[in-house]
């Protein structure tokens, strides 16, 4: 279980400061899958780095699990993010120059386990890899390549799934396709999702979509039967003004 | 993780960037070899000269006329003519106790022809005992006697690379070649001494000591009976000092020397501390360029290091961002850094060794040949000083990376 309490991450930039998370109040329980959604520079990312563990807050206190992160040291943290959390990133991040197959196995690698490449086939093959094992990200489509970073997140068999706006540098149709996945993950093994996205289309497949606008939370809405659902616009109630305005803003960013 | 572990993500890493891992370990292989061979070779340079001086035979002390020091000013020795073949046979004959053997030389360079060929070489004018005082060893016929000295016979004792030089290998005893445009009876060929050096001693022709000064020599020695040097044996290495003494007496007596000496008498020791001076300097020169190299070696060893780690600055965010702690990523650094370092170490060494082997076997001033001695010191000097180099300059920035958060580390610019 994710919980935030009154999380701040301020920068200072010389003089100025910015508050990136500006008092950030949050719980997502196991198995929900939650988009984040909100116009550029609203500090979505900072969130998702935060809840994922690859980032610290300046000031607030977030429990994952029931356990303070902050009191966490380096293995700790490290154990978090090999185990409990697989993050997905917009930008894919596979080491270059390097296969598929042995991209997978790296988390593995630090988790200590020693058969790992059944496990690493067997993640290529549920997102439909399982012919791509020795291409290296270079020779991937970016479809390919972002469908390698979701099995990387899912060898270790995390609970939670973190994804920065997956689908953000694909076109519809391989976005489609990884929105596939990440329905399959959540319904079949009951992972929990977080993802950020500009798209009020895949914001629309989540249950529930949190709503984020200069560093803070502005809204917080359950979608009901997500898969009924065709498109945000019909569904909305006059409240929800705001989150389609920056979600639409978002998407012909 | 294991070590195992470690390596295996080093190597597999490595592999991902030949051409990178190719230019750190050059860096590594030009400091370790240059150190290695150029050590090598100064140290060859030492041991040929040590060989050479201990060749020349056991308990020797040089006398040679001339002072080192006259009036204040240097004058080489043998400058002067002072020491006489009456000299010589004055030290045998007074009954010193500490002096076992003498044997008088002339030297002059000389012209020997024999059919078409010739060679311009040394020609050594001795009696009997040079053979033995000297270490020499008469390979087929026989050695100068006393009565070649005393009739003033034109034969001549060659050297065993005059066989090749001179008679195309074909057996010379019994020939006649021409010295100067005198004809000597060759009667001897000596063994081959070997370890080359300056002056090879292989290259000489050996006549008897009085038709040196009576047939070949020019200018003040011609009809003389001066000596260039004479060698003599001590009867026991203990007795050096005390041989040196009784032979300055005699020749003080002999010369009536009131203030200074008109001789200089060295021992064999003499000559070799004054060699292993002249090559420990020569020995520190290559050391000292080598060690340029090294550290050009090394710059370059820290340059790429330093680039490729911040380079990887984003796959050390990426790593961190799936599990690995801050240990995990030292460990693989450290190792990759191991692995080339020990790698390029190894290929240096080799490549050190055989540069040395290809320098020694160049001939250098024409006879002069070293065999260069790769010693264990500089293999370790250069391997220590290029892996702390690798390590250090590879570990540290990558520390840097590791002790960010992984974000940082991934939007690292
Ligand atoms: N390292 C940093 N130093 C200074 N300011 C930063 C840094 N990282 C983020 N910010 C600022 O924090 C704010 C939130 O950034 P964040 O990346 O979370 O936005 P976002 O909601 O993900 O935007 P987008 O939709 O464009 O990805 C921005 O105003 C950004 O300028
Ligand atoms: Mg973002």
């Amino acid at each position: 279980m994710i919980e935030l309490e009154n999380v701040y991450k301020i920068y200072r930039m010389g003089d100025s400061e910015v508050h990136a998370l500006d008092g950030v109040s949050l719980k997502i329980e196991a198995g929900e899958w939650v988009a984040i959604v909100g116009p550029s520079g609203s500090g979505k990312s900072t969130l998702m780095n935060v809840i994922g563990c690859l980032d610290q807050p300046t000031a607030g206190s977030y429990k994952l699990d029931g356990v303070e992160v902050a009191r966490m040291n380096d293995r700790d943290l490290a154990r978090v993010r090999n185990r409990k959390i697989g993050f997905v990133f917009q930008t894919f991040n596979l080491l270059p120059r390097t296969t598929a197959l042995a991209n997978v196995e790296l988390p593995l690698i630090y988790a200590g386990v020693r058969d790992r490449r059944p496990r690493a086939v067997e993640a290529l093959e549920r997102v439909g890899l399982g012919d791509r094992l020795h291409h290296k990200p270079n020779e991937l489509s970016g479809g390919q390549q972002q469908r390698v970073a979701i099995a990387r997140a899912l060898v270790t068999n995390p609970a939670i799934i973190l994804a920065d706006e997956p689908t953000g540098n694909l076109d519809s149709k391989s976005g489609a396709e990884i929105m596939e996945l990440f329905h399959q993950m959540h319904t079949q093994q009951g992972l929990t999702i977080v993802m950020v996205t500009h798209d009020p289309d895949i914001a629309a497949q989540c249950e529930r979509v949190i709503h984020i606008r200069d560093g803070k939370i502005i809204g917080d809405e359950h979608n009901g039967d997500r898969r009924k659902v065709p498109g945000i616009a019909e569904q909305m109630k006059p409240s929800d003004s705001v989150i389609l305005e920056s979600v639409a803003a978002g998407a012909t960013r | 993780m294991t070590i195992i572990e470690s390596i295996r993500i080093a190597l597999r890493s490595l592999s991902a960037n030949k051409l990178r891992s190719a230019l750190t370990m050059l860096g590594i292989i030009i400091g370790v070899a240059a150190v290695i061979s150029l050590m090598g070779i100064g140290r060859g340079a030492q041991q040929a000269i040590d060989r050479q001086i201990n060749s020349m035979g056991t308990n020797l002390i040089f006398v040679s006329p001339g002072s080192i020091n006259q009036g204040g000013v240097r004058s080489g020795q043998g400058t002067a003519q002072t020491l006489t073949y009456d000299d010589a046979v004055a030290l045998a004959t007074s009954g010193l106790s500490a002096v076992a053997a003498v044997a008088p030389e002339v030297r002059t360079f000389g012209q020997a022809v024999y059919m078409g060929n010739n060679v311009n070489t040394q020609i050594v004018g001795v009696t009997p005992e040079y053979e033995t005082v000297r270490n020499y060893r008469v390979q087929s016929g026989e050695f100068i006697s006393a009565g070649n000295v005393t009739a003033r016979s034109t034969v001549a004792v060659v050297g065993a690379n005059i066989v090749t030089t001179l008679f195309n290998g074909e057996d010379p005893i019994g020939q006649t070649i021409r010295i100067n445009n005198v004809g000597f009876k060759v009667i001897g060929v000596l063994e081959a001494k070997g370890g080359g050096g300056f002056g090879n001693q292989d290259d000489q022709i050996l006549v008897p000591l009085t038709t040196v000064n009576t047939r070949l020599q020019r200018g003040n020695f011609r009809g003389s009976n001066l000596v260039s040097q004479i060698s003599v044996q001590a009867t026991d290495a203990s007795q050096m000092d005390l041989a040196i003494q009784q032979i300055s007496e005699v020749l003080r007596e002999r010369h009536k020397i009131r203030f200074e000496d008109d001789f200089t008498v060295r021992s064999q020791q003499d000559l070799l501390e004054t060699a292993t001076q002249v090559t420990g300097i020569l020995t520190l020169f290559l050391g000292g360029v080598a060690g340029i190299s090294l550290l050009v070696g090394g710059i370059g060893i820290m340059n790429i290091m330093l680039v490729s780690v911040t380079e990887r600055t984003r796959e050390i965010g990426i790593r961190k961002a799936i599990g690995a702690t801050r240990g995990n990523i030292l460990a693989q650094f450290l190792t990759e850094a191991m692995v080339l370092s020990v790698f390029g170490g190894f290929i240096g060494v080799g490549l050190g060794a055989v540069m040395a082997r290809v320098i020694s076997a160049a001939p250098l001033g024409g006879t002069l040949v070293l065999n260069s001695v790769v010693g264990l010191d500089s293999v370790l000097l250069a391997t220590i000083f290029a892996t702390a180099v690798g390590l250090f300059f590879g570990i540290y920035p990558a520390y840097r990376a590791a002790s960010l958060n992984p974000i940082d580390a991934l939007r690292y610019e």
